[in-house]
């Protein structure tokens, strides 16, 4: 009995999903933009994170040591910086590597070529580059250096210049913007994602609406509330599952296309540089598509279906 | 079988529908029950459907007081009454055959039982051509001998027929009733509300006059007198 029930509610919910094709498209087109705005929600923030991510990557310090400290002494230092549970990644660059990297920089540029030609010998120093997990952690870092002070066997300073001071400014500045971006990012999303639920209420309610004499005629004829209720939820759930596959479409669309107008606005060869900026979109819809499937579907069936299964109770008072 | 006890219906705007009526109904009667617009008629059919409460007084099905029935009772009882109305009251998204089969759907009929009874009291209603139309392809009368056919299918204790031929032309009228009265000779009870002179007069069973909210009159073997 309970099969058989279940099989008409479903098979009558399919039939009225299909004959009321009119009403149906209108809440197809509201759920599939109420779940672009999702979808919207889910780009914004993937992109607004690989771009703090980003920039985060970029902010770092800089110990400079003086130019005959010992390279054994640097790597011991090197070891126990990285010890550091702020520390994400200590990079080392020796002074010979720094000058290659100077001269690859400005090969172009003669006056500069012949003023390094005149010094003799290298006057880059080794340098440690260290990058925190948390931009606020920067300070902690260099205070444990500048207290800690190494030295050689002889007592002379190891570290000729922490670049900190310099960049104390705009560590600070990001410490803070970062998380008040985090934070009125979601607020944006809830308040967006709370109009998208209202809208699709509503119109769901005014398609139930037009069918209240129905659903009274239904219920006089004997109908318990399972019967009038059910087809009506089912039809919600077809609304949620369409406009979830045209929603997830549109997102795949707009994700490479998104990418490539980035790459032509950006130019092919600066987007390269900053490697974190190409297919941003695409490669973490692809990567996440599970997710937001998931998340998207879900989205439309439960809109759907909870939406119909509230909006024809009032009706179901005959 | 139906016993309505002091039956007063006050609205909320003060306006008297029903006053401290009283009458009962035996099985297998065809009541025919006249009165002007606004006597009354209408809001007694309510009742025993329990789409409509008294204000005082009580509605009984059998031992059943209708006012006191839970949700679920209400639905079984249903079930149990057949109902026509003056304006069909046929669901416009579903054929024919699909009105009728959501009737039997509700009480929980088995697909077979609906495969075969769908077409067969379409057959009785003289409707067996149109089993497939939408209920906007049909004219006023056909569309009341689908309600009729939706109404019977169930094979019901009583039928319950509110100004069914209020709509309808001289013709289909005499057809409706004479639908109704074979219903009645097979053994259903039938409750039906007028004010046609001639749907009286051709029924020729117990007649309740009423006026203002209150029986003026019961007659066993009545006449149209208004």
């Amino acid at each position: 009995m309970i099969f058989t029930t279940f099989k008409r509610i479903t098979r009558t919910g399919f039939v009225n999903f299909w004959r009321n094709g009119f009403l149906s498209f209108a809440a197809i087109v509201v759920i599939t933009l109420s779940l672009s705005v999702f979808g919207g929600l889910v780009f914004g923030s993937a992109f607004a994170r690989a771009l703090l991510a980003d920039v985060k990557d970029k902010v770092d310090i800089n110990a400079y040591f003086t130019l005959n400290a010992p390279e054994a002494d640097i790597l011991a230092l090197q070891k126990e910086v990285k010890a550091m549970t702020e520390v994400s990644k200590v990079e080392y660059i020796s002074s010979e590597e720094v000058l290659a990297q100077f001269k690859e920089k400005w090969k172009d540029n003669t006056l500069i070529m012949q003023g390094l030609d005149e010094i003799e010998g290298n006057p880059f120093p080794a340098v440690l580059n260290i990058k925190a997990i948390n931009p606020g952690q920067y300070g902690s870092i260099a205070s444990f250096l500048e207290q800690k002070n190494p030295t050689t066997a002889d007592g002379t300073p190891l570290i000729e210049k922490i670049n900190y001071q310099q960049n104390k400014l705009i560590i600070d500045r990001l410490g803070r913007i970062i998380p008040a971006i985090e934070q009125s990012g979601s607020a944006i999303a809830l308040v967006l994602a709370l109009v998208a639920i209202i809208v699709v209420f509503n119109t769901i309610r005014i398609i139930i609406y037009t069918s209240r004499d129905e659903i009274s005629v239904m219920k006089l004829v004997g109908a318990s509330n399972i019967y009038v209720r059910g087809p009506l939820v089912v039809s919600g759930i077809m609304y949620g599952i369409v406009s979830g596959i045209i929603t997830l479409i549109l997102m795949a669309i707009f994700a490479y296309w998104s990418d490539a107008v980035l790459l032509r606005v950006a130019g092919v060869q600066v987007a390269a540089d900053f490697e974190l900026v190409v297919n941003i979109l695409s490669r973490y819809f692809v990567q996440n598509f599970g997710q937001i499937f998931i998340m998207i579907m879900g989205a439309g069936v439960i809109l759907g279906a909870v939406s119909s299964y509230i909006a024809v109770r009032r009706y179901l008072k005959v | 079988m139906i016993y309505y006890d002091k039956v007063t219906r006050v609205y909320p705007d003060k306006s008297v529908a029903l006053e401290n009526v009283s009458f009962g109904v035996e099985p297998k009667e065809f009541v025919t029950i006249v009165g002007h617009s606004g006597a009354g008629k209408t809001t007694l059919m309510k009742m025993l459907i329990a789409e409509d409460r008294p204000t005082t007084g009580s509605v009984f099905f059998e031992s059943a007081d209708i006012s006191r029935l839970s949700k679920r009772e209400v639905s079984k009882l249903r079930r149990r009454i057949g109902t026509v109305f003056q304006d069909y009251r046929l669901i416009p998204g579903k054929t024919v055959y699909e009105n009728i089969a959501f009737a039997m759907e509700a009480s929980g009929r088995t697909d077979a039982e609906i495969a075969s009874d769908v077409p067969h009291v379409l057959e009785l209603v003289d409707l067996g051509h149109k089993i497939w139309n939408f209920p906007k392809e049909l004219s006023g009368g056909e569309r009341q001998r689908v309600a009729i056919a939706r109404a019977i299918v169930t094979q019901p204790d009583i039928i319950l027929a509110d100004e069914p031929t209020g709509n309808l032309d001289p013709t289909s009228t005499y057809e409706i009733i004479r639908i109704l009265q074979k219903i009645n000779d097979l053994g259903t009870t039938i409750i039906l509300t007028t004010h046609n002179k001639g749907v009286v007069d051709t029924v020729k069973g117990r007649v309740l006059t009423m006026e203002k909210g209150r029986i003026a009159r019961d007659d066993k073997d009545g006449k149209y007198v208004l």
